[in-house]
């Protein structure tokens, strides 16, 4: 099954690349010419992104560098133990909705000092997987197509964040115990 | 709300800054953050001339329109707001196929292609729409099939079985992208209530 898929992965791109210059040759339309029109958009869309990410990498760069993160993932750590959450990886439940990049160090870190196949270490793992950079997500989609107002689109990505932490805890106490 | 949480952040970790002495981090953060971010854009450049130039072959060659038609029911229930022949319920189609086999760089190209589609259909308002809504909210909480980057790490560090947590990650992935859009919709709800 895993091995299955990891050959569609890598197969996909250029079937589907070798599927799409095939059908467009067919209907004759010039390949080409679209692929150059549609490209300048890209290069548009990335400029207008670039405000955005810096602003919001910014801001994540200095509350982690500052300590602020650790010292309060310290204070709620006792808070943490009595309800039965593993406190070690309350520091990557945190910083998972801000930083892809930083919750990927965070769970090499935790793998590599508790080991892959400990409890932390398969929970880091299935935390790492189970979702995705909520904040960053908004600031390229919402920034690229120039949307001001986000809705509701924030509060339901945390709240699902926070559900998909506590659902790892559970998914993961229960299958390897 | 955006505003408070990105304004909080930096107002946080410089006073924190102030009482634990850490400056010179913060000082060194701002700059790297920066740069950081134009890296990453210009990273991003290549894959979206790459991949909208594709996706703009594939939707004049009608090869969207047709995904679209394949999934049309199971996606209509969940976009009921997108009329089914638009070019966003392909770009959305796009999108989470490339999500569920891990392609995150050619997701991203076709996500946005579908919010600007989206766009188009509430009139160009700057205000996010419904479907937008539960489109990111999707994306926030992954559909990826096979954690491809948390299997290598496992495998570096020795793992007996670096695959054994596909299983729990993908019954974590389900339930969240499925409470995720309850949630959404539970809101939608009351949003629109609220205007009536």
């Amino acid at each position: 099954m895993i091995q299955a898929i990891t050959i569609i992965s890598t197969w996909l791109i250029p079937l589907l690349i070798v599927g799409i210059l095939l059908t467009a040759t067919y209907k004759k339309i010039p390949s080409y010419e679209l692929f150059v029109e549609g490209g300048k958009e890209g290069v548009k869309m990335a400029v207008s992104l670039l405000p955005f990410l810096v602003g919001m990498m910014v801001s994540i760069a200095i509350l982690r560098s500052s300590g602020a993160l650790d010292a309060f993932v310290n204070i709620i750590q006792p808070f943490l133990e009595k309800v039965g959450f593993p406190a070690e990886i309350m520091p990557l439940a945190l910083i998972r909705p801000i930083s892809g990049t930083a919750a990927l160090s965070v769970t090499a870190e935790i793998i590599q000092t508790y080991g892959p196949d400990s409890f932390l270490g398969r929970l880091a793992s299935t935390m790492q997987g189970s979702t995705d950079t909520t904040l960053y997500i908004l600031t390229v989609y919402f920034g690229a197509v120039g949307i001001k107002k986000m809705g509701d689109a924030l509060k339901v990505g945390l709240i699902a964040d926070l559900i998909g932490i506590i659902i790892s805890v559970i998914v993961v106490s229960w299958i390897f115990s | 709300m955006i505003n408070i949480i990105w304004a909080l952040m930096s107002v946080v970790g410089i006073i924190y800054a102030m009482l634990n002495g850490t400056m010179e981090q913060v000082n060194e953060a701002i700059f790297k953050g920066a740069n950081d971010a134009v890296t990453l854009v210009i990273a991003l450049t290549s894959v979206l001339v790459f991949w909208l130039g594709m996706m703009r072959i594939a939707e004049k060659a009608g090869i969207l329109s047709a995904l679209s038609n394949l999934f049309r029911p199971l996606v209509t229930r969940v976009f009921p707001e997108i009329p089914p022949n638009h070019p966003a319920m392909g770009y959305i189609l796009a999108n989470f196929s490339a999500n569920l086999f891990g392609l995150g760089n050619a997701a991203t190209p076709m996500g946005i292609k579908a919010m600007e589609e989206m766009k188009k259909l509430n009139h160009g308002k700057d205000k996010a729409s419904n479907s937008m809504i539960t489109f990111l909210v999707i994306n926030t909480s992954s559909i990826t099939l096979i954690p491809t980057t948390v299997i290598a790490i496992r495998m570096e560090n020795g793992s007996t079985s670096p695959t054994e947590i596909v299983g729990t990650t993908l019954v974590a992935t389900i339930v969240t992208t499925i409470s995720a859009i309850w949630i959404d919709r539970l809101l939608r709800r009351r949003r629109e209530s609220i205007m009536k």
